[in-house]
């Protein structure tokens, strides 16, 4: 089959010259520069990149280019046609359907076709009809709204706060439009023309030794590859990591690999010769080795060390101790002990890994997805070589993160080809590699024992627990850290003894994922205080909320609480947990066959580095042409941060959220707003803001010599500033500008107080603190071993919610997580490298959400602002799984609750009845 | 790489007969196979084939053309023995999936979890296969003669699967288990047919997919509900008479001891579903 393909596209007549077995997804992205279509996983695994041929949806990447000879195409790209939003395109902004948006165009098309003959569907159909795409951000409930709501002409939602209104308003993403409209740049939607494209020879085994053979030969023979490198070819300390005193990962292995999925060269070409060369012929020759797995082999005597300096493969312990833990618990009139085991898990965003690098005179530029700029900046600088002013990070919007794109993964690798090479160069991972050389959370095992007296007030808790952290350090250090922080839960513990240590196996490496490790203890101690409710027949909410921590309490860390808004998030339960649990009641009163459950649990998270420095900068200036810019240096990976930080800036300044014009992040352009991760940056680059937004209304106030009420009002050139009758006009344009173009400006640096912990983790690891309860009704079919859960009410206290609907999507899109750790989400290295061994969320699993957001104001954060983000995973898997054991009586120990262990244990316990 | 797409199924027959080519259909299968970003092997795509897609009534019975998507089946005025065939059309992989993939694709898979082959299975399926040289039509269970494996020879093709008008009476109905709703392997699945006339199930046809090597009938309980009252086939579906009948292996979904009992309790409901659809 040979000459060009005739087609229509988006109601154009068009001709690709293209091979005929080339996928769709190619066709449209690469050649005919379509990139509104996103390409997940190459397998019809996610649907990012649903497109309707001949109206129906379709996966762009499974569909030959020859199949659409003749028919017509419909793609992201056609849905408006005069550039503003169409209805549907309007309905996902006004309902805050996208988050990061790398799934909203899939979302979109797989909804057309829909829309095209149900109009008005029901909420049954728009969930059945995006059942084939994946999101990981939204928990989908924002998205079938949105479908539902498609047909209104109701516009994009878009609102135009007056000055100080803004914060507390339900205002769409600012940054929506472009999700919507599928011209965001993803990190695999942009490179320079001459760029080389880069892929990476990884080990196909969890440990092995290796020899190169002949790679000059090998090149020599392949026309089209530019250059081939090894470890030798790197000119700086091939050694990185987060955290810089351990880093220890070597960007490309020497003689060893330590996991399945370590990169040891890279191949760098044009791209027709790396699409057409099969890399499994690469001149490398492997010899596995054996490799321990499980921390228990690792932790054995005499174990192989995978690293030298950590003895016994622990690469480091964590530990608070308060009070006399075992004396308490062995006084205890009530005692319930557990032991809890979870896997890994996969951050699963729908983006791979992507992004290009290119030399802009002597600095190295990389643009790529991630969620902490300068960290990668000084990471690649090392790599290279390179003083940290010669490597620029551009971050793209990343289409997802949730911890993982806090590492380097791509950056120094792409770096290194376009600073030896001198051509720019572009990577982008595969859906396995990504899955394999990348970070998960920490597969845990933890034993624990919580006491309580007769009147059910906790006496005592100790925490032991081992934490896979794989092969390399990542944040293994600062899940070790927060557990032993977190583990007792927002509760009062005045005993108290918990260990968390991070041990290195040859698995994959354990990284920062929603939480650092605070989800798994969370099931431990969750599990726990039902046990504990139970013995003492007491209810298991007036029993949480008997020890919830209050204002004046102290923490296992020994810090005095303020804000503490734990009470108030459980007492929301109430009404709802006394129906659920009547509910329940008399359905299992009449159903054998099917019993439901209600469980409830709690979150509390510190928002922040954990008693580290951890500060955000943001600056803002007018220009003399009277334009107002805020350097936005926080990373928005679909969270909001672009919305939330300019929101609080706007009203500390005293403008409209409108004048605000944002730019960054970029390493070049915003100061360093750390990374986004922690649930910090609301809380600490908005604090930032809150100081650069009232510094700079100083500013103005004094050039313009007014009172602090004064109003400020940009107008052409002029500032004109009003305060009762007096108004005055400052001509910007007459005054001098500084080294960054700004007449007036304001830069403010926010750390966070907190104070160092000491050998017994007593201290103030933490400024702000966030806290949360949710409570899950579920659905057990007994013969089966399924779940389904029916509802979850989600209770936050946010401080104050500087954006509802932000607010509400993130608590969506954290249950969908802890939902799939609960119930479907375990990663087996070798196993489950791709979406559908993997299994995450889809629309039909998701329950129906009721968010409550309660103010409990934080005495130090942003107008009372506190973290969310992490949160919210927190409490939903011990949710279900109390749920769970109230329905059956079962108490899983095994996470998830795949139906076959369920079943198992219910087969167990009808065989013992 | 030669790809070709032939509009009649002659041309198609005497390009595999001239060379070792993938067929493509529906490649949802065969674009899994490679990380490249098009097709590497020498293709025969057989979509441009119009009577590969058709669906209708013949002599003895119904003719599925072999590139039927399934999302044309799913659409399809096909008696209601075909319901489980439909049902299972819907819960291919995601909308997506079914508007490509063809259910000769799915046969040629030969997955043991492929949704296709137990709805077929009770219908009493024959595939019909050609080649340059001629035609012939083996049963569905000689088709299928492992994982991953038919009785495909080289050079042939699946060009129709045929319904006879005997395995295509009374009702069906099709259950699909996983640890989730959408974009799902199954971890088992069952197709059921029964003929009830009054209460009394004249003939029975019932299959299970995703608990052994391949997708099989189960003759033994099949003979036990035949002429038994339709309200006490559902008691009847045991342990006893599933488990012999099933080889399901301890997988990433899920382990062997859960397949065999989820198997059954998936027939005796979709049994009972039946027997109660005859009732009401």
């Amino acid at each position: 089959m040979s000459g060009a393909i005739a087609f229509t596209l988006n109601g154009l007549a068009c001709k690709a010259d293209t091979p005929p077995g080339a996928r769709l997804s190619h066709l449209l992205r690469e050649e005919l520069g379509l990139r509104g279509t996103k390409s997940g996983c190459d397998a019809g695994d996610c649907g990012a990149c649903t497109v309707l041929i001949d109206g129906a949806p379709a996966c762009a990447c499974l569909t030959p280019a020859a199949q659409v000879a003749g028919r017509s195409i419909l793609t992201v790209e056609g849905l408006s046609r005069d550039g503003s939003p169409d209805r549907l395109q309007a309905s996902f902004l006004r309902h805050g359907a996208a988050q990061c948006g790398i799934c909203t165009p899939g979302m979109l098309m797989a909804a057309k076709a829909l829309l095209d003959t149900t109009p008005r569907p029901t909420r049954q159909e728009a969930e059945d009809a995006i059942g084939g795409v994946l999101c990981r951000c939204t928990g989908y409930a924002k998205i079938v709204d949105a479908i539902c709501d498609a047909w209104r002409e109701a516009g994009d939602g878009a609102q135009h706060p007056v000055a100080g209104k803004a914060v507390g308003a339900p205002l769409p993403r600012l940054d929506g439009l472009q999700k919507v409209a599928g011209t965001e740049v993803f990190g695999a939607d942009a490179w320079p023309d001459e760029a080389l494209v880069v892929r990476a020879i990884r080990a196909p085994h969890h440990r092995a030794r290796f020899r190169l053979g002949d790679i000059e030969a090998w090149q020599a023979s392949r026309p089209g590859i530019a250059a081939v490198f090894t470890a030798a070819d790197i000119p700086g300390q091939n050694r990185f990591g987060v955290i810089p005193p351990f880093a220890d990962q070597p960007v490309l292995a020497v003689h060893e690999t330590r996991f399945r999925g370590e990169a040891i060269a890279l191949v760098a070409g044009e791209a027709e010769a790396i699409r057409a060369i099969d890399l499994a012929d690469f001149p490398v020759a492997w010899e596995p080795l054996p490799p321990m797995l499980e921390p228990q082999e690792a932790r054995r005597d005499g174990a192989v060390c995978l690293h030298e300096t950590r003895p016994g493969n622990v690469l480091i312990t964590g530990k608070v101790k308060c009070g006399d833990a075992h004396g308490a618990l062995a006084a205890s009139v009530h005692r319930a002990t557990i032991s809890v085991e979870t896997g890994y898990v996969e951050h699963a965003y729908i983006e791979p890994e992507a992004g290009f690098a290119r030399m802009n005179g002597d600095v190295l530029e990389i643009q790529a997805c991630t969620q902490a700029p300068v960290m990668d900046q000084e990471e690649t600088a090392l790599v290279l070589g390179l003083p940290k002013e010669r490597v620029r990070i551009l971050p793209v919007s990343a289409g997802g993160g949730f911890g993982s794109k806090l590492d380097v993964s791509l950056q120094p690798l792409i770096g290194l080809v376009a600073l030896k090479t001198g051509r720019p160069a572009r990577m982008v991972f595969t859906r396995s590699e990504s899955m394999m050389a990348t970070t998960k959370r920490h597969p845990a095992r933890m034993t624990a024992s919580i006491g309580a007296d007769a009147e059910g007030r906790i006496t005592g808790m100790i925490f032991d627990g081992d934490f896979n952290t794989g092969a390399y350090a990542s944040w293994g250090p600062t899940v070790a850290t927060r557990v032993p922080v977190h583990a007792s839960g927002p509760y009062r513990t005045p005993n108290y003894h918990a260990e968390a240590r991070a041990v290195h196996t040859n698995g994959p490496i354990s990284g920062a994922f929603r939480g650092f490790g605070v989800p798994q203890a969370a099931i431990v101690q969750e599990s726990l205080y039902d046990d504990l409710a139970n013995s003492l027949g007491m209810d298991r909410l007036a029993f949480r909320r008997l020890n919830a921590l209050a204002d004046g309490d102290r923490s296992v860390c020994g810090q005095v609480m303020d804000g503490a808004g734990i009470a108030e998030c459980l007492d929301a339960l109430q009404g709802d947990w006394q129906r659920a649990l009547d509910e329940a009641a008399s359905f299992n009163a009449t159903n054998t066959g099917r019993k439901r459950g209600v469980g409830v649990a709690s979150c509390w998270y510190g928002c922040g580095n954990t008693a580290l420095p951890n500060p955000s900068t943001m600056r803002a200036g007018i220009t003399p042409d009277g334009r107002l810019v805020l350097h936005q240096g926080a990373t928005d990976i679909g969270q909001g941060a672009n919305t939330v930080i300019s929101q609080i800036f706007a009203d500390a300044l005293g403008v409209p959220l409108s004048t605000v014009e944002r730019i960054g992040p970029d390493t070049a352009l915003t100061p360093d707003c750390g990374k986004t991760s922690a649930s910090r940056q609301t809380v600490v680059s908005g604090k930032a803001a809150l100081l650069a937004g009232k510094a700079l209304r100083e500013a103005i106030l004094r050039q313009g010599n007014m009172g602090p009420g004064a109003e400020i009002t940009l107008d052409g050139c002029s500032l004109v500033l009003t305060e009762g009758p007096a108004v005055r006009r400052v001509d910007l344009s007459a005054l001098p500008a500084d080294a960054h173009g700004y007449v007036l400006t304001a830069e403010e640096t926010y750390d966070p107080p907190t104070e160092p912990l000491d050998e017994n983790g007593q201290g103030k690891p933490y400024a702000v603190y966030g806290y949360g309860a949710q409570l899950a009704e579920v659905d057990v079919d007994l013969a089966l071993g399924t779940v389904r859960v029916a509802r979850i009410v989600a209770a936050h206290d946010l401080g104050r919610v500087i954006n509802p609907q932000l607010a509400e999507g993130q608590i969506e899109g954290g249950i969908a997580q802890g939902l799939g750790m609960a119930l479907m989400e375990e990663y087996i290295p070798g196993r489950t490298e791709n979406l559908h061994d993997y299994l995450i969320p889809t629309s039909g699993d998701m329950p129906e959400i009721r968010s409550i957001l309660i103010e409990k104001p934080d005495p130090e954060g942003p107008m009372g602002a506190k973290g969310l983000g992490e949160h919210v995973l927190i409490p939903t898997a011990p949710a279900i799984l109390n749920a769970i054991a109230h329905a059956t009586g079962i108490r899983l120990t095994n996470v998830p609750a795949l139906p076959h262990r369920l079943r198992a244990e219910l087969r167990a316990k009808e065989a013992g009845a | 790489m030669t790809y070709v797409r032939p509009d009649t199924l002659g041309e198609a027959l005497d390009r595999l007969a001239a060379q070792d080519a993938r067929i493509a259909a529906g490649c949802t299968d065969l674009f899994t196979l490679t990380q490249d970003q098009a097709l590497p092997w020498p293709v025969v795509d057989v979509t441009g084939i119009a009577e590969l897609k058709t669906i209708r009534r013949t002599d003895d019975g119904w003719r599925i053309g072999a590139a039927a998507s399934w999302r044309a089946i799913a659409a399809a005025d096909l008696p209601t023995a075909f319901d489980a065939l439909k049902l299972a059309a819907r819960e291919v992989g995601s909308t997506q999936i079914q508007t490509a993939a063809t259910i000769g694709g799915n046969l040629c898979n030969a997955s043991p979890a492929a949704d296709g082959v137990p709805p077929l299975l009770i219908l009493e399926a024959e595939v019909e296969i050609a080649s340059s040289t001629g035609t012939r039509c083996l049963p569905l269970t000689e088709f299928i003669t492992g994982p991953r494996q038919t009785a495909l020879r080289p050079g042939e093709m699946v060009t129709a699967i045929l319904v006879p008008d005997h395995g295509a009476a009374g009702n069906a109905h099709f259950l699909k288990l996983g640890a989730r709703k959408h974009l799902l392997i199954s971890v088992a699945m069952v197709a059921t047919r029964l003929e009830i006339d009054g209460d009394t199930i004249r003939r029975a046809a019932l299959a299970v997919g995703a608990c052994g090597p391949v997708a099989t009938r189960l003759p033994a309980l099949e003979s036990v509900l035949e002429g038994m009252s339709a309200a006490e086939a559902p008691a009847m579906v045991t342990n006893e008479l599933v488990f012999p009948a099933l080889a399901p292996i301890d997988d990433i979904r899920a382990d062997r001891a859960y397949r065999l009992e989820a198997a059954t309790e998936l027939l005796r409901r979709a049994v009972a579903a039946l027997a109660n659809g005859a009732q009401s």
